[in-house]
This record gives C-alpha cells, sequence and structure tokens, in this order.
C-alpha cells in the first residue's frame, strides 16, 4: 500500500498533465469547449424544471424562493453526476487504457486518480455554474456548504469503490459496462433527485434508506437548499460503507492486476 | 556475469482459460481452481544480461519474443520464475504510444516522459536537447494532428531516447523515418552503449545482429533453443527457417502444385533442385559474386519428342530477376524416353543483392508452356544471398564498379 502510494507520488506529474490532456482532449475543437461540461448536467436541470416544477414546486415546505425547486434539483444534480462520472470512468479505466497498458509499464494506481481528477474538475465548474445561477435567483447558501468538501469525499469514496469494483471485473466479464448502464439509470430514479422524499407512497422508505446515495444526495441539498448540517449519523455509516468498498476494490484489483493485461 | 543488469530466471508465462470468469475471481480468493485451458507461450527461459553488452533475439514469429519483452519491460506479468532488473529498462518498441493528437509535439514530450516516470524539473531540462533532436523546427509547438507519420516518429524516439537507460529494447524492424533520422538514432544507440547501456536488439536480419551484437539468443516454441556467439546462432535460426520454407514448398505442392496438375501433365517432372557451391557442396546461403551451381534433375514419365526446361530467378517480392530455358540456349533434348533422367546444370555467378530468392521451373517443349506444359513449379527453390565480402550496397543486383576518385583537372 505504501510502496503503491509512493509510486503514485512519483508519478504526480504524468497524473497532473493526463488529467489536463484528458480535460483538454474532451473538448479539443469544440467552440464552446469546457462549457460543456456545465451545459449538458443544466440542461438536463432545466428540462425537469420546466416539466415537473408545478408538480413538485408546493413540496418543500420552509423554503419561499420561487425557484426552490429549482434549486433542490440542482444540488441533487451536483451529487449525482459526480456519482456517473466517476462510476462510469472507472468501470471502463482499464478497458480503455488496455493499450496504453499492454504496451507501456507505468503504476496502474495512477489510472484511478487520473480520472477522480478529470471529475472533480468537471465536477467543481458545475458547482462554480450551480452556485451562480443560485445567486441569480437570490439564493445564497451559506455556512453549511462548508461541509460540502466532506460530501465530496464521501461521494468520491463511494463512487470509487463501486466503480472500481465493477471495472475489474469489467475487464473479463464486459456484460457488467452494459449492465450498468442500465442499473445507473434505474438507480437515478430511486434516489430523491427529482422529487422528494416526502411525495413517496408508504412502504418505499425501505428502498430509498438502503440507498447509500440517498444519504449523499441528501446532504448535498441539506448544505446548498435547506441550509442546515447534513445527517451525520447516516454519512458516517455511509462513509464506513464506501471505506469498506474501496478496500475491497483494492484487494480486488491487487489480485487482478498479473491476469489482467493477459485478457486486455 | 559479475556486473548483470538483466537476470531472467526460469521465466514462463501462461494464458489460462478458467471456462468460466466466475473460477477466476475464485482463484484470487485463495480456491484452488484448476484452469481448464493452459498456454504456454514462453517457458524455462534463463538468461543473463552484463553491463554494456547487446543481445539480439532472435525467433520465428509466435516464437514468444513479444512475450519475453513485455515480461522484461513488466507490461506482463510472469506465470513462473523472475525477472530482476537492476536499472532502467527503455524500450523502443511502441515509438508514440499515448501521444495524444490534440496536443502540441511539446506537450506530448511533457506527457510521454512522464508516462516513463520523470519529473517535471528532469523533463524541463532534458527539453531543449530532445527539441533539437527531433529536428521538426516550428512544427514541435502544433499539435501532433498535423504531423506526418516520420515526424511523429521523430519526436517519439527523441522522447524514449532523452534519458539514457541501463538497458535499451530495440526492434531492428522498426522504421523511424527517413534514411537520415535512420542514421541519426543508430548513432544515438551506439554512443549510449559506449556509455554502458545494455542492447536488446529484436531482428530478422542477420546482419544487423551480426554487426550490433555480442551474442544471441534463438527462441524456438518459446524456448531458448541456443544462446551464444551470434554467427552460430544465425546459422541455426536460418536452419529453422529454411526447415519451415520446405515445408511451405510441399504445402505450395499441395496447394498450388495441385492446381498445376491440371495445366501440366507430369510427363518429366523435376525431382531435385540444388544449388551447389563451385566445390560441389548443396548450400542455401550465398555470398554476392560466389560462382554457383543450379542442379536440376529432371525424371519422365513418357516419351517426350522435345523437352525444354527453363528457371525464373524471383526476389521476395515476386518480380522476376532472371530467367532462361533450353530452346533459347539451343539445348532442346530430343527425342528422349520414358523413364530416363536429365541432369541440368547452370553454372553462374550469383550477381545478386543480399535478400530472399526463389526459382520457379517450366517443362515444357517449346519457348512458352503453353504448347506442352510438362511441369511448372513455383516456389521450387529458396535461397538466400547475403553480403559477406564486398563493400556494402543496395538493390537486386551486384554491378562490381571500379571507382576512381581523382581531383578534377
Amino acid at each position: 500500500m505504501n510502496e503503491l502510494l509512493r509510486s503514485v507520488w512519483r508519478y504526480r506529474h504524468f497524473i497532473l498533465s493526463s488529467v489536463k490532456n484528458d480535460l483538454k482532449a474532451r473538448f479539443a475543437r469544440s467552440r464552446l469547449g469546457a462549457a460543456w461540461m456545465v451545459l449538458q448536467p443544466l440542461a438536463q436541470v432545466a428540462i425537469y424544471s420546466l416539466v415537473l416544477s408545478r408538480v413538485m414546486g408546493a413540496k418543500l415546505p420552509g423554503i419561499t424562493n420561487q425557484y426552490a425547486y429549482s434549486i433542490y434539483l440542482m444540488s441533487g444534480m451536483l451529487a449525482w453526476s459526480l456519482f456517473v462520472e466517476v462510476v462510469q470512468r472507472s468501470l471502463t479505466l482499464f478497458v480503455d487504457n488496455g493499450n496504453l497498458m499492454k504496451k507501456i509499464f507505468f503504476p496502474r494506481a495512477c489510472l484511478p486518480f487520473i480520472a477522480i481528477g478529470s471529475a472533480l474538475v468537471s465536477n467543481a465548474l458545475l458547482f462554480v455554474a450551480t452556485v451562480a445561477i443560485f445567486a441569480l435567483v437570490g439564493h445564497f447558501p451559506s455556512s453549511g456548504l462548508l461541509w460540502l468538501p466532506l460530501l465530496v469525499a464521501v461521494n468520491v469514496a463511494f463512487s470509487l469503490g463501486l466503480g472500481l469494483l465493477l471495472g475489474v471485473i469489467n475487464v473479463f466479464v464486459r456484460d457488467v459496462g452494459q449492465v450498468m448502464a442500465v442499473v445507473l439509470q434505474l438507480w437515478f430514479w430511486i434516489t430523491p433527485i427529482v422529487y422528494m422524499p416526502s411525495i413517496l407512497p408508504h412502504g418505499f422508505g425501505q428502498i430509498i434508506a438502503a440507498n447509500p446515495m440517498y444519504y449523499i444526495v441528501g446532504g448535498f441539498q441539506d448544505v446548498m437548499l435547506f441550509d442546515r448540517t447534513p445527517d451525520l449519523v447516516a454519512l458516517g455509516w455511509t462513509a464506513l460503507g464506501s471505506l469498506v468498498l474501496l478496500a475491497l476494490a483494492f484487494m480486488m484489483f491487487r489480485k487482478a492486476a498479473p491476469e489482467m493485461v493477459d485478457v486486455l | 556475469m559479475i556486473d548483470a543488469v538483466l537476470e531472467v530466471k526460469s521465466l514462463g508465462k501462461a494464458f489460462r482459460d478458467y471456462g468460466s470468469e466466475l473460477k477466476r475471481f475464485a482463484s484470487w480468493f485463495g480456491a484452488h481452481v484448476t484452469p481448464k485451458a493452459e498456454h504456454w507461450v514462453i517457458r524455462d527461459i534463463s538468461f543473463s544480461v552484463g553491463r554494456g553488452e547487446a543481445i539480439g533475439i532472435v525467433g520465428q514469429n509466435g516464437a514468444g519474443k513479444s512475450t519475453l519483452l513485455k515480461l522484461i519491460t513488466r507490461t506482463l506479468m510472469p506465470s513462473e520464475g523472475t525477472v530482476s532488473v537492476h536499472g532502467r529498462i527503455a524500450a523502443i518498441l511502441e515509438l508514440g504510444m499515448g501521444f495524444s493528437p490534440d496536443l502540441t509535439g511539446r506537450q506530448n514530450v511533457y506527457h510521454a516522459a512522464g508516462l516513463m516516470g520523470f519529473t517535471r524539473e528532469q523533463i524541463d531540462r532534458a527539453m531543449p536537447e530532445i527539441e533539437a533532436f527531433a529536428e521538426i523546427g516550428d512544427y514541435f509547438d502544433e499539435y501532433v494532428r498535423t504531423y506526418s507519420s516520420g515526424m511523429q516518429m521523430r519526436v517519439a524516439f527523441s522522447v524514449a531516447t532523452a534519458f539514457r537507460p541501463d538497458i535499451l529494447i530495440v526492434d531492428e524492424a522498426l522504421s523511424v523515418g527517413d534514411a537520415y533520422f535512420q542514421h541519426k538514432c543508430f548513432k544515438r544507440i551506439k554512443e549510449f552503449r559506449e556509455q554502458g547501456t545494455s542492447l536488446m536488439i529484436v531482428s530478422h536480419d542477420s546482419g544487423a545482429i551480426q554487426n550490433m551484437c555480442d551474442r544471441a539468443i534463438l527462441l524456438q516454441s518459446g524456448r531458448v533453443l541456443k544462446d551464444g556467439d551470434p554467427v552460430e546462432v544465425m546459422d541455426a535460426y536460418n536452419a529453422l527457417i529454411a526447415e519451415r520454407e520446405n515445408s511451405t514448398m510441399k504445402v505450395e505442392r499441395l496447394e498450388s502444385g495441385q492446381l498445376q496438375t491440371t495445366s501440366g501433365t507430369l510427363e518429366a517432372v523435376v525431382e531435385s533442385i540444388r544449388i551447389h557451391s563451385e566445390s560441389g557442396e548443396p548450400i542455401e546461403f550465398i555470398d554476392v559474386g560466389q560462382p554457383v551451381e543450379l542442379h536440376i534433375d529432371v525424371r519422365l514419365h513418357a516419351d517426350i519428342p522435345r523437352l525444354v526446361m527453363g528457371y525464373l530467378i524471383k526476389d521476395r517480392l515476386g518480380q522476376s530477376i532472371f530467367g532462361t530455358n533450353t530452346h533459347h540456349t539451343k539445348q532442346v533434348v530430343e527425342n528422349a524416353r520414358a523413364g530416363q533422367a536429365v541432369r541440368y546444370v547452370a553454372r553462374f555467378p550469383m550477381n545478386l543483392g543480399p535478400g530472399t530468392y526463389s526459382i520457379s521451373t517450366a517443362l515444357v517443349s517449346t519457348d512458352t508452356h503453353l504448347v506442352d506444359n510438362y511441369e511448372w513449379r513455383d516456389l521450387a527453390l529458396i535461397f538466400t544471398v547475403a553480403n559477406h565480402s564486398h563493400p556494402h550496397f543496395v538493390g537486386n543486383a551486384w554491378l562490381p564498379p571500379h571507382i576512381d576518385v581523382t581531383p578534377c583537372p
């Protein structure tokens, strides 16, 4: 473990330049460049706001802002887009970099760091855009935002643990990637992002309660919209679970590493 | 070897098929699972490379050369045995790997050198030298997508060799652009060698191996067949190739040979075809300009009123180099009887350039095979010409020059 971190540290320049290149390559030769990173999730928010704000707007008690529902959506979407990006990137991490891994030796542990790095940068841009829009509609989240780094850390730990675990399996059984595309869609709808947990019929509560993303997304909504301290107990359990998942993913990665290149 | 930079001990690599991936996963967690099928690509390979030594790795396609190199560069993990490396390895096998078309040459250099594990400061320091060596001028700061493949190779080679490694692995067949740059690359490799870098050269070219290497290793079916003096190893390798080419010749006879049977009547057949040296021993490897004898024995299975034998020498691309027949040389055998055998001996100096050539034979009745075609055989014999005793030259033909160099009047 120690040795692994040391080799990653030695390759820090490579990780940084890879993150930069990754972002650059994604938007090379497009007019709006990095703006696309924000425009896509925001467009989704705009669509949901347009369609659902009348239905959902009344269900947010204690918030007077007429754009309350949009703010709720954007808070949840900020958390969700980070989760999805990290999961999707780590899921195909080894398959996408298969050619490189086959040809050149470098610490493989760099790859997850590159994925997290570029996901964090695009999420930071989305965050800035989100706060700017909040300000436009007269909503100013305050001290609650101090919790945000912790929430982001738990979010990354959970999504990376899950993504890497599946990413390793995906090298050997490619169906995992296909299945996850569907699972993620379903997951989006069993997480209160578009709707509030209060509108759920009785009995659905248990399903939601078993969903770690419920606590993470809820935390984002707490600090960005409701301006209150997130549910730290639930978050603590989620963090613990994420760390276990991450450890499992790491162990799996260790075991799989010698055979990975054989099948790529 | 006191000072070994690379030690390979009973190295083996197997690709395992578990049948079900679940069994593979179970094997990681300690479950005792026997794979359904195990395919050993290389096995029992042991050798060491001393500091400053140059080693050639030869072997036919599929002998396990690339797998061995991948194990040495650590992109593949061994299934058994160990590879210990004392120092840094650089491989010029996959030039331009990891280059992004949407970055400039300079940015790609930072990225590629980072991938090799160098820090920003080290790269900064080496940058002027890398830029100068690539010699692509202002293109260095243009996007790589605007590069020609030769320019990309130049930048890639410059990065790959920007820092002197302890072991340099070179695929000799690798093309690094134009002749000028190729020359420059080999000069750099030679300089590294003088400074103590060990070389591993993968090549099919006996000349390159014999010129550059102190030692050669011949791989065959994943095992070391021979390890020693380059000349001896290359001889063993050439013998292997010849064996294989003979066997493909048999295949040829089965496939296209049978096809020929429909056009050839087999009333006369070539029983044997060999090249002999002047002193009468059969040879396959011929020096440029060496006097040789081409022996062709023909057996008749029917009475043939007029027998003409022709042969055609082709280069490896199938281009005709030289051909003639006994009709043109006015040596027609007339009224030959069934069961009779005729020996043709053609004596000529092998005035061909280095390379591999094949001979096709034709047994006919006139100057073409369109009237009576007794037998037509392609790839009847394959031989190799190498330049051992003349100054270097290129091309298919040996036109021995006499060059006068005098001051202009």
